[in-house]
């Protein structure tokens, strides 16, 4: 039995047979997926989930990644920060190294890119693949995992000499979409209910976890999941924690996260982190490894609330995973978070730590309203937000490219 | 007497694509309405069913929402949620519609609301991609057992796209019982009460299920 009746389960015989019904029209052609890390970050927890599903369907899909110097991770964080809104300039040299290590990988892959029917370019560390594979076949495809609504304009300016010769781009909202000569498509990520991160865990393996770390499950847990990377704020949250903790004198904070292999910057930020925790035995930093899924599941299913406050989210899957367990969630008012967080229903949208600090003195002393916005939350998850229909709305842009792009594709 | 054609189940499929175009205050609004790609418009209406939204939306069109949310104006908004798109048989009506209330209260403000920036309305249209699942009704009884178990596209697409698609415009059960002469008027006196605006497509299909599965076991 494949993984995919597994979803059943969760989602209804319907939804599965509404995807095999959609693979049925793209049988036979080759889809290769591009990124630049295998572990650690959004980008490849989704492309570990969704190539395997989409080779179930029965679709040839294969999934390549990049690989370069740290010059060329220091060239692409830059370019990260950048196309969210951060001014760095990046340097001539560091320029270049981009494009001679995307030029050295598309010498390995062009072949394989240069054959398939549809070839998704992940983020901007790849982009410029594109430039050095001539043969190009199929459709080219960039997908846009980040916020990129109000970027640095010099660097988007660089990268777009590149993504304007994409057949199509991916955005998570229309927020983040820029002017190209191309359809620009909208499909927001999702998450694995079957994974380890949001599998369903005894509450015996919850308590083990949090004893491990020392953290008092009896008190109240505020929690955020994420890497260590200024966009998320992890400063705020403990200034948030401080002013809430002059009320809820037990309150407990978990700042975890770990750091991907294209992301030099965390390391700085972690220290940064830890001196403004002041050595305060209530706030737990943990800087966990890439694979510590299960961990990260433990963590969320004990927390009593989840913060995602971020300043730029892309999406934030970590509020996802939060609102899948149940969890109200108080995150940052930007991007991808706006999209999950409904006011109110299944959180609150916050502006500042002053902000964040009210909601959580606000959700402690109401358990039934946790209860009540936990519940709608994951409610809201497996209608929107799982890994099903994110499948779904990949075949459907597959079968939109293939088939034509008329308002209206009829097919028998 | 004519033969009638079975039921044909098809199936559909959604994709969002941005087209841009963007507004900021009340007048934008109108004037990108005026030159919106119609499939937009419908999309505003129509396809936010099919896609991540909250169940427990106040307002029927994402144009009323907006208006309600962000132009903080509630007497545009209850004037914009009242529309009923399938009181027009063309999508140019429709348009004709919104631009007209909306030219209605810029006449009645003294000031042009407007959004924060990062709050500005997205007009968005969307490909639909509809399939045929080769699955046939031929006998009205059979609803009951084959309506719960649609794909929420399947009910998109019969329940609510058809509106726009049938002469009648109505959804497609009512359009294939009507075909058997007054035999199932009750029948579709019901499914009319049902109301698709409020609510997600999940909880439609158990309306669904339930008025068919009720009325097939009284008739028995």
């Amino acid at each position: 039995m494949g993984k995919l009746e597994d979803y059943a389960q969760i989602t209804g015989r319907d939804v599965i047979e509404h995807l095999y019904q959609l693979a049925e029209r793209l049988k036979g052609i080759k889809i290769v997926h591009v990124n630049s890390t295998r572990e650690g970050g959004g980008v490849a927890e989704i492309l570990k989930n969704l190539v395997p599903l989409m080779q179930e369907l029965g679709i040839d899909t294969h999934w390549e990644i990049i690989t370069g110097e740290p010059e060329f991770y220091q060239c692409t964080k830059n370019m990260h920060n950048a196309l969210q809104g951060r001014q760095v300039n990046i340097s001539e040299p560091l320029i270049k190294v981009y494009e001679e290590i995307n030029q050295r990988n598309a010498e390995v892959l062009c072949k394989e890119l240069e054959e398939a029917d549809i070839v998704f370019i992940h983020d901007p560390q790849p982009a410029a693949l594109i430039k050095f594979c001539f043969n190009r076949r199929g459709k080219w495809i960039w997908r846009c995992h980040i916020d990129i609504s109000k970027p640095f304009r010099p660097v988007w300016k660089y990268l777009k000499n590149f993504i304007i010769g994409y057949d199509a781009s991916i955005f998570h909202l229309p927020d983040f979409v820029q002017p190209l000569p191309h359809p620009q498509f909208l499909i927001p990520p999702s998450i694995d209910p079957l994974g380890e991160k949001n599998i369903e865990l005894s509450q015996e393996e919850i308590q083990a976890v949090y004893e491990q770390f020392g953290i008092d499950l009896k008190k109240p847990v505020v929690l955020q999941v994420s890497r260590f990377d200024r966009f998320k704020d992890p400063v705020g949250v403990i200034q948030a924690y401080k002013l809430a903790k002059k009320f809820v004198p037990s309150l407990q904070l978990v700042l975890a996260g770990g750091g991907a292999q294209d992301d030099p910057e965390g390391a700085m930020v972690l220290e940064e982190v830890r001196a403004f925790a002041e050595d305060d035995p209530n706030i737990h930093v943990l800087f966990l490894p890439a694979h510590a899924h299960r961990t990260i599941n433990a963590l969320q299913r004990g927390a009593t609330i989840v913060l995602q406050k971020s300043i730029r989210e892309g999406f934030g899957l970590t509020v996802t995973e939060a609102m899948w367990k149940g969890k109200p969630v108080i995150g940052g008012d930007t991007g991808g978070i706006r999209l999950q967080v409904v006011y109110s229903h299944t959180g609150f949208l916050v502006n500042t730590p002053e902000g964040a600090a009210l909601r959580i003195r606000y959700l402690l002393r109401h358990p039934e309203k946790r209860k009540e916005m936990g519940e709608k939350a994951r409610r809201y998850v497996l209608e929107n937000f799982l890994i099903t229909r994110h499948l779904r709305d990949y075949l459907t842009l597959m079968v939109s490219l293939i088939y034509g792009v008329e308002e209206r594709i009829e097919l028998g | 007497m004519e033969e009638i054609k079975p039921f044909e189940v098809k199936d559909c499929a959604f994709i969002s694509i941005a087209t841009g175009i963007r507004a900021q205050t009340l007048r934008e609004l109108r004037d990108k309405l005026s030159s919106v790609h119609p499939g937009s418009i419908y999309y505003h209406f129509w396809g936010r069913l099919l896609l991540p939204r909250f169940e427990e939306s106040e307002y029927n069109n994402d144009f009323a929402a907006w208006v309600y949310r962000q132009l903080q104006d509630p007497i545009l908004a209850e004037r914009l949620a009242v529309i009923d798109p399938s009181d027009f048989s063309d999508i140019e009506d429709l348009r004709q519609e919104l631009i007209d209330l909306i030219e209605e209260r810029l006449d009645e403000l003294e000031y042009i609301p407007w959004a924060k920036s990062d709050h500005q309305f997205h007009f968005i249209r969307a490909q639909i991609v509809v399939f045929d699942t080769h699955h046939r009704i031929e006998d009205p009884k059979e609803l009951a057992s084959v309506v719960p178990n649609m794909t929420l596209g399947s009910i998109f697409y019969h329940f609510i796209d058809a509106r726009r698609r049938t002469p009648e415009g109505v959804d497609d059960f009512r359009s294939w019982l009507i075909s058997f002469g007054d035999k199932y008027d009750d029948l579709c006196s019901q499914l009319a009460e049902i109301d698709p605006y409020f609510t997600t497509l999940s909880v439609l299909r158990d309306k669904l299920t339930e008025v068919f599965q009720t009325y097939f076991k009284e008739e028995n």
